[in-house]
């Protein structure tokens, strides 16, 4: 039996770690990013990122002051567990007044803050199954910087692959400067409109690192990877070599009316940590 | 490198060019979506402000503040995306008449208008550089507001070499973000050529 107390510690654990820490795959990147950039202006930018990522590592600081809205990804295993929503919600409350994070659930019409991050359907919890021996749950802070910033397209059929490489750099050069760049862009396409955007959110679980196992879809990552970063957006939108560290998509298969594809656009502040709980023991990491 | 101890005057706004790196010590104050909406309504009500605005900065910053032992001490306080402020910065300039806007992504050609007409500029930060963001800012001397949210609040800070910004609007009428975008329009057209998008 996993309990309630386990599953709420544990939340407070990851939100701690999410909001400090910044996945290997992102700070690679980000050093890479320096060490490619030429002009002094792009270069201050992510020298500042990267200091201020070595501080808040430091000092277990929130490394950016908008710790976001809790997305959670759980996976529920072959195990028995307490109430998982009532320990999340219980784990987020705790996390805001402790870590601290800063409190940004709002009502949306009234816009009243309650200060707890907590609020109807946020956290927002993604359920799915597993026959795994363990309860995994994965965190990822989203800031409003770059939400703001994400779209979605009712594409028709015929506009095919150009239509959606179109969307994704329409998307990018609206985005500017707005989303604080360098971004991971996470696209779903097929599926539903819903569809699309659950799935261009979930893609930016996976490490930047990594290619979709599919070829035609990992040729279009590695594709508009290379082609966005020459818009000279830049980092913070002050100009620059790098605009974009990870392209990552998600498909489904769609109406044959439809052509749904969905950008979510992440800051390079890309926050997200995962646990896996066992009935003995709770192992943290980075899993996509 | 320039140091501008607040409260600065238009002279020394119209000084500043485009691309110096300058750092900034005394009180300023965050404002954001909220606080800019509250202040303007009080003074279209003839309502007095609980800070003067004149001479100082504005951050938009939605800290992190955490209370111990009674005061308030700040966690964390990197810029917000400015833009969210386009319709409400020009007024905001005009009337209450900051010399400086902290923050990320630049704004709009309303807001470079009224820096030129009235004496302000627009020092950007890096944006989610929040700790970084915190070293210069010394003491939290106070809040105002706080029942729109930790966020929204107007919150007052004491700044003690607080950058470093780049001045990327100046009060001549040129952006930074401009330049890039005017740019970044010809490179698109380059991008969707590779794309095979026209």
């Amino acid at each position: 039996m996993i309990t309630e107390e386990t599953i709420k510690n544990t939340v407070v654990e990851l939100l701690k770690r999410a909001v400090t820490k910044l996945p290997p795959d992102i700070e690679d990147a980000l050093n890479k990013a320096y060490q490619n950039e030429t002009s002094d202006v792009a270069k201050m930018q992510l020298k500042a990122i990267l200091d201020n990522i070595a501080l808040a590592g430091e000092t277990l600081t929130p490394m950016c002051q908008d710790t976001g809205v809790h997305i959670f990804y759980v996976t529920v295993g072959n195990v028995k567990t307490g109430n998982i929503e009532k320990a999340i919600r219980d784990g987020v409350k705790e996390a805001t007044e402790t870590v601290p994070l800063r409190p940004n659930a709002v009502h949306p019409l009234t816009r009243k803050n309650p200060g707890t991050n907590l609020g109807q359907n946020m956290p927002y919890i993604n359920y799915s199954l597993s026959d795994a021996e363990y309860l995994e749950i994965q965190v990822m802070p989203k800031g409003a910087g770059s939400e703001n910033m994400s779209q979605l397209a009712m594409l028709n059929p015929a506009h095919g692959v150009k239509g959606i490489k179109q969307f994704v750099l329409d998307t990018l050069l609206h985005a500017g400067s707005k989303p604080c760049p360098p971004v991971i862009l996470g696209v779903g396409i097929g599926g539903s409109a819903d569809i699309s955007m659950k799935l261009a959110k979930k893609a930016l679980l996976r490490p930047v690192t990594t290619r979709h196992p599919e070829k035609q879809i990992a040729d279009l990552e590695e594709e508009l990877l290379e082609t966005l970063n020459e818009t000279g957006i830049g980092p913070m939108g002050l100009g620059g070599k790098t605009t974009v560290l990870g392209v990552n998509i998600e498909y489904a298969a769609c109406h044959t009316a439809s052509h749904p594809v969905a950008v979510n656009i992440q800051c390079w502040a890309a926050r997200r940590a995962s646990a896996k709980i066992y009935e003995d023991k709770v192992e943290y990491g980075w899993f996509a | 490198m320039k140091e501008l101890t607040l409260p600065i005057t238009e002279d020394d706004v119209r000084e500043l060019s485009l691309g110096d790196i300058v750092y900034i010590s005394g009180e300023f104050y965050t404002a954001r979506d909220e606080a800019h909406m509250r202040a303007l309504k009080y003074l279209e009500e003839g309502k007095s402000l609980p800070v003067d605005f004149g001479g100082r900065a504005v951050f938009h910053c939605g800290p992190i503040m955490r209370k111990l032992n009674g005061e308030w001490e700040l966690v964390a306080a990197g810029p917000t995306t400015s833009t969210r402020m386009n319709t409400l910065e020009p007024q905001f300039i005009e009337k209450l008449l900051p010399r400086a806007i902290i923050g990320k992504g630049g704004m709009g050609k309303e807001t470079l208008k009224a820096m030129e007409t009235f004496g302000c500029c627009y020092l950007a930060i890096t944006g989610g550089a929040a700790v970084l963001a915190a070293r210069g800012i010394k003491k939290v001397k106070g809040v105002e507001w706080l029942d729109i949210g930790m966020p929204e609040a107007l919150w007052i800070l004491e700044g003690e070499h607080f950058g470093p910004l780049i001045v990327a609007m100046d009060a001549h009428g040129n952006s930074l973000f401009d330049n890039v975008e005017a740019q970044v329009k010809k490179n698109a057209e380059k991008v969707k050529k590779k794309l095979g998008l026209t």
